[in-house]
């Protein structure tokens, strides 16, 4: 950060904490920044002339004469077209070796849209993966995060989905990445010949964890530059939002803020809702789709994180491993999007919702029925046969390596009920059956 | 003269002000930041320091800032061209925004003050009048809409003139009434009103009598919403509640609805915008956006604002129900309005109540509940015997934490509303849709003898029976398919299995509902008796099977059947076709 002339400089520090310090001084704008010893630190507090900062790197031998300077804005990052391809840091500077970018500089975490002024969502994602397209469609401006435990594939899915989701930005924000995840990212991208444009900030499990906070804010200031100003379709990548939510517990704890549920502050569901809700379809064609990853700790989605995520996002996707093929499949239970009834049966072919509703519930059977068998029940011919299709619907459409295009997807739905079912039992409309019933 | 202050503390949207004079708590006061006027309320005062909640973001206020008191509290503006309109929490316009991005500090005036309505005389002169007697009425869409003596008018009073029939601008003065000590009162179109004091300019408040149909069966049969009731609807994420608010929303049978987003997805409010001015409201034909009236205060759009924005969709309902009117308040969801109350009681240092939620927490509920309700109003009908009456019904959403029904605000909201639609993850991973489980939920006024005689008299005579008695098959159900979990198919006898089949056929048929197909999202008072007595008859047949293997695919091609036919327009060919199907199919397997 570079310093201006006549710039106060304080050197009398009244209090620190862990990740907080106060002192005393005037004329301080609220969420300012400042450096204390040439750590980034922003204002949180204020009271008369008390003014108390959180230093995002932490307070780690800070003397109480550190230099203060404030820098009389509140914490921003300069956009412009040499963002893409570029890798920063929690601060918006680079480090990747290149030069700093120039460019026009804006204040992160800016106003929302008004919500008269967005559009609908309406144009599909598709990614070839089948669990996601037929049974979890993706829409432009939509907001959905994997829920997934620790040691389940979910950035290898996210980088394959961002790579075939055909956005103009890939826009990447990695929170408490390790440095095996950080490289990993950067190599799939490399090879697939789209580092041009994606933007990363990486925050890594080797950076002080208070960063962190910074990294949604940064990603989406960039992502609004482009979707907004340059009408281009981004796509915002989120992991670890877990981490980022511990990062807040960590903050709100330092400032002696009664906790709710799991140790979370309580404001946890509308600082969650500020960085989700920068989701947006604009008028002008420009969209911002967020994909983000929030991690279960034993699967349990009823803890304060995942629970509140899922009220603010648009659905969510599930991973599991299916022992019965030995893949991991999208669970098609607990995985949801919200917005799919936007397309699916009006960009997609006219079958798309019951096929999908149909499987769904057949699925369900199947897994009822082996509940039965695990019980040490006979099965009845229906359940045998809601087995042998859910063998073949998890092998055939719902493995995450599957990749081809909806209409396949639909085509192998009927030719699995064809295979095991009689018209009947299905319940799908009529004419629907007729039309697209396999001929033998 | 105004009391005025400083800004001595900042964290967050909190905002501590020094006052040089007089404060009264929830005093609205303006910040005066370089150019920017920044709203606030007052919500604690200590000694000279008023701490307010600012409903914008505070970033860059620096102590020292100027403050203006207001001297009022919180007001909305009441009067013609409220109806269709989108509104923040503060009921600012938001379509006279400027630019794609909310800006800080930009208040828009609710109502147009050029707008000219078309007035009509309802009131004589010499009429004895009181708040809320209806001057006069205008056209506001195609909604006649009342000119009501100002609800803050105390007392009686006498119409001293009415101007003539003709076209007038909203602050043009209408009326002049005469207060019992002979002052002169101008009555114009427009009055502003404090959201947090319920307006009472009624006669009386009876207990409700009538439902309200909601076009989706497993509410309208099974736990039916009273107008003038209360309900609400917990659920976990994904378990259609917005889904379901819409279909509500779409369907019932309100004169107006209005649709209070508190802290909810930017994108589902969109959904509202983009749809209701295209949609038809099947009743009376016109375009659903003109009975509607969104409140729109999302998940990212200033917590403290949130808050608010729950009091003004009650306060124009009030104004509404004033004029006579069937209104339907929804509000998604009073989660988010609770969260706001607890930011806040935090930042204030209080001490916390049960999961940090502040301690009066349950009173607040109950309170913004009890606003709701069917009213008498102090206005007579023309032929003067009469009163009018206008009602609000109230249906919230509740986004309990984990899904756990035990948490603060499911179990506060329990003890205030009366009806209550539990959305069960079960039947929503099942996508057995609306996800209300069957036994779980309840209506208390299927208790009231008002409305059982109601439905007695306006469905039939042997309904209110009959919809115990499927709530009880649904129970049987539910226990034999536990046995038959516990015991195996052929563990158990067939009767076992017939119990469980004979109850999937309820739920399919009448719980279970398309909200996404044009003819099966809603579903008419007449056909769902009609289904119900179909049902019914099915439930009450003797079956004959040999082996359980035999019942399964049986009742699974019978429930396709019955499926077919809620997709058919009602007494269609279609339609006659799948009943006469249906008949066949239960002659086949019917014991003689």
């Amino acid at each position: 950060m570079e310093t201006t002339a006549f710039q106060k400089i304080y050197t009398k520090i009244t209090q620190i904490t862990k990740a907080t310090c106060s002192l005393k001084a005037t004329g301080i704008g609220y969420e300012e920044i400042a450096t204390v010893n040439g750590r980034l630190a922003q204002v949180v507090k204020i009271q008369g002339d008390d003014v108390t900062l959180q230093i995002f790197s932490g307070t780690e031998g800070i003397p109480t004469n550190a230099e203060v300077i404030f820098m009389g804005k509140a914490p921003s990052l300069k956009v412009g077209e040499e963002l893409a391809g570029r890798f920063f840091n929690a601060y918006g500077e680079p480090i990747d070796g290149g030069p700093s970018v120039e460019g026009k500089e804006v204040e992160i975490g800016g106003p929302s849209v008004n919500p008269v002024r967005r559009k609908q969502p309406s144009d599909i994602i598709p990614t070839g993966i089948a669990g996601i397209d037929l049974n979890n469609t993706l829409v432009t401006g939509q907001k959905i995060p994997f829920f997934a435990d620790p040691d389940q594939p979910f950035n290898q899915v996210m980088a394959e989905v961002a790579l075939r989701a055909k956005a103009d930005k890939i826009i990447l924000g990695g929170m408490g990445l390790s440095n095996d995840d950080y490289l990993f990212f950067k190599n799939v991208f490399d090879n697939a010949g789209a580092l041009d444009r994606i933007i990363s900030f990486i925050n890594t499990t080797e950076d002080p964890p208070v960063e962190r906070l910074l990294i949604p804010d940064m990603a989406l200031t960039a992502a609004e530059y482009f979707a907004h100003e340059k009408n281009e379709k981004v796509l915002v990548l989120l992991t670890d939002m877990t981490l980022y939510a511990d990062a807040l517990s960590i903050v709100s704890n330092r400032m002696d803020q009664i906790p709710s549920k799991d140790s979370m502050p309580g404001s946890l569901y509308s600082d969650l809702a500020k960085i989700y809700e920068k989701a947006v379809q604009f008028p002008d064609g420009g969209s911002i789709t967020i994909i983000a990853v929030t991690t279960l700790s034993g699967g349990d989605i009823t803890h304060a994180i995942p629970d509140n995520t899922g009220y603010i996002t648009e659905g969510q996707l599930f991973l599991r491993r299916d022992t019965e093929i030995g893949k991991v499949i999208i669970d098609p239970f607990r995985s949801l999007s919200r917005l799919k009834q936007l397309v699916i049966g009006k960009q997609t072919r006219e079958d798309h919702p019951q096929v999908m509703n149909a499987a769904i519930r057949i699925f369900a059977d199947a897994a009822n029925a082996k509940t039965k068998l695990e019980n040490g029940f006979d099965l009845n011919d229906y359940d045998e046969r809601t087995l042998k299709f859910a063998k073949g619907y998890s092998h055939d459409l719902l493995a995450i390596d599957v990749n081809v295009d909806i209409d396949s997807m639909l085509d192998t739905g009927w030719r699995l009920f064809g295979e095991h079912f009689e018209k009947a039992e299905l319940g799908i409309k009529d004419e629907l059956v007729q039309k697209y019933w396999p001929k033998k | 003269m105004a009391t005025k202050g400083k800004v001595v503390g900042i964290i967050a949207n909190l905002v501590i002000v020094e006052a040089d004079g007089p404060v009264s708590q929830n005093e609205i006061c303006f910040i005066k930041m370089d150019g920017v006027d920044l709203m606030a309320e007052v919500i604690k005062i200590i000694g000279v320091k008023a701490y307010t909640q600012v409903f914008e973001s505070t970033r860059g206020l620096k102590v020292g800032t100027d403050v203006e008191f207001m001297s009022h509290m919180l007001e909305v503006t009441l009067g013609p061209g409220i109806l269709s309109r989108n509104y923040d929490g503060l009921q600012n316009d938001l379509d006279k925004m400027e630019g794609v991005f909310l800006k800080r500090g930009d208040y828009t005036a609710p109502l147009n003050d050029d707008a000219e309505w078309e007035f009509t005389q309802i009131a004589k002169v010499g009429n004895k009048v009181e708040a809320g007697s209806w001057l006069g009425e205008v056209l506001e869409g195609w909604m006649p809409h009342k000119i009501m003596v100002p609800f803050k008018f105390k007392g009686n009073y006498t119409v001293k003139s009415v101007v003539a029939n003709g076209t007038y601008k909203t602050k043009d003065v209408v009326a002049v009434v005469t207060d019992e000590s002979g002052k002169d009162h101008e009555v114009t179109m427009m009055q502003k009103w404090p959201v947090k004091v319920p307006i009472k300019a009624y006669n009386n408040k009876p207990r409700p009598f009538k439902i309200m149909e909601t076009g989706v069966r497993t509410i309208d049969t099974l736990n039916p919403l009273a107008e003038g009731g209360t309900g609400f609807v917990p659920g976990p994420f994904g378990a259609g509640k917005t889904v379901l608010q819409h279909a509500v929303s779409q369907q019932a049978d309100a004169d107006m609805i209005i649709i209070t987003a508190c802290g909810e997805r930017a994108n589902e409010v969109v959904e509202i915008f983009t749809e209701f001015p295209e949609l038809e409201d099947p009743r009376t034909g016109r375009k659903l956006m003109e009975r509607t009236t969104v409140i729109c205060n999302t998940s990212n759009m200033p917590v403290a604002a949130r808050e608010a924005s729950v009091y003004t969709g009650m306060t124009i309902a009030e104004y509404y129900r004033s004029m006579g009117l069937k209104v339907l308040l929804l509000a998604d969801s009073t989660s988010r309005w609770a969260q706001a109350l607890r930011e806040m009681s935090n930042r204030m240092e209080e001490l916390p109540g049960p999961d940090a939620f502040p301690m009066d927490l349950p009173a607040i509920i109950s309170n913004f509940y009890a606003r709701a309700g069917f009213v008498y109003l102090n206005q007579m009908k023309a032929d003067g015997k009469e009163a009018e009456s206008g009602s609000i019904t109230f249906l919230g959403t509740v986004s309990p934490a984990g899904g756990n029904l035990k948490e603060p605000v499911t179990e506060s909201t329990k003890k205030a509303a009366r009806c209550f639609y539990a959305l069960n993850q079960d039947r929503a991973d099942s996508k057995r849709y609306p996800a209300i489980d069957p036994i779980d939920s309840y209506s208390k006024y299927l208790e009231y003898p008002e409305i059982q005689e109601y439905l007695k008299k306006t469905i039939s005579e042997d309904w209110v029976e009959n919809v115990t008695m499927v709530k009880d098959y649904l129970l049987r159900g539910k226990e034999a398919s536990e046995q038959i979990n516990i015991l195996g198919d052929d563990g158990v006898p067939i009767d076992y299995h017939l119990r469980f089949w004979k109850a999937e056929v309820i739920d399919f048929v009448i719980l279970q509902q398309d909200a996404y197909d044009s003819i099966d999202k809603s579903s008419t008072l007449e056909r769902q008796k009609f289904m119900l007595d179909l049902v019914l008859s099915v439930y009450n047949t003797e079956f004959k099977f040999d082996s359980f293997e035999e019942v399964n695919p049986y009742f699974k091609a019978l429930i396709n059947t019955f499926k077919q036919m809620n997709y058919s327009e009602y007494q269609s060919d279609k339609f006659k076709n799948y009943l006469k199907e249906i008949d066949t199919k239960i002659n086949e397997r019917k014991a003689v």
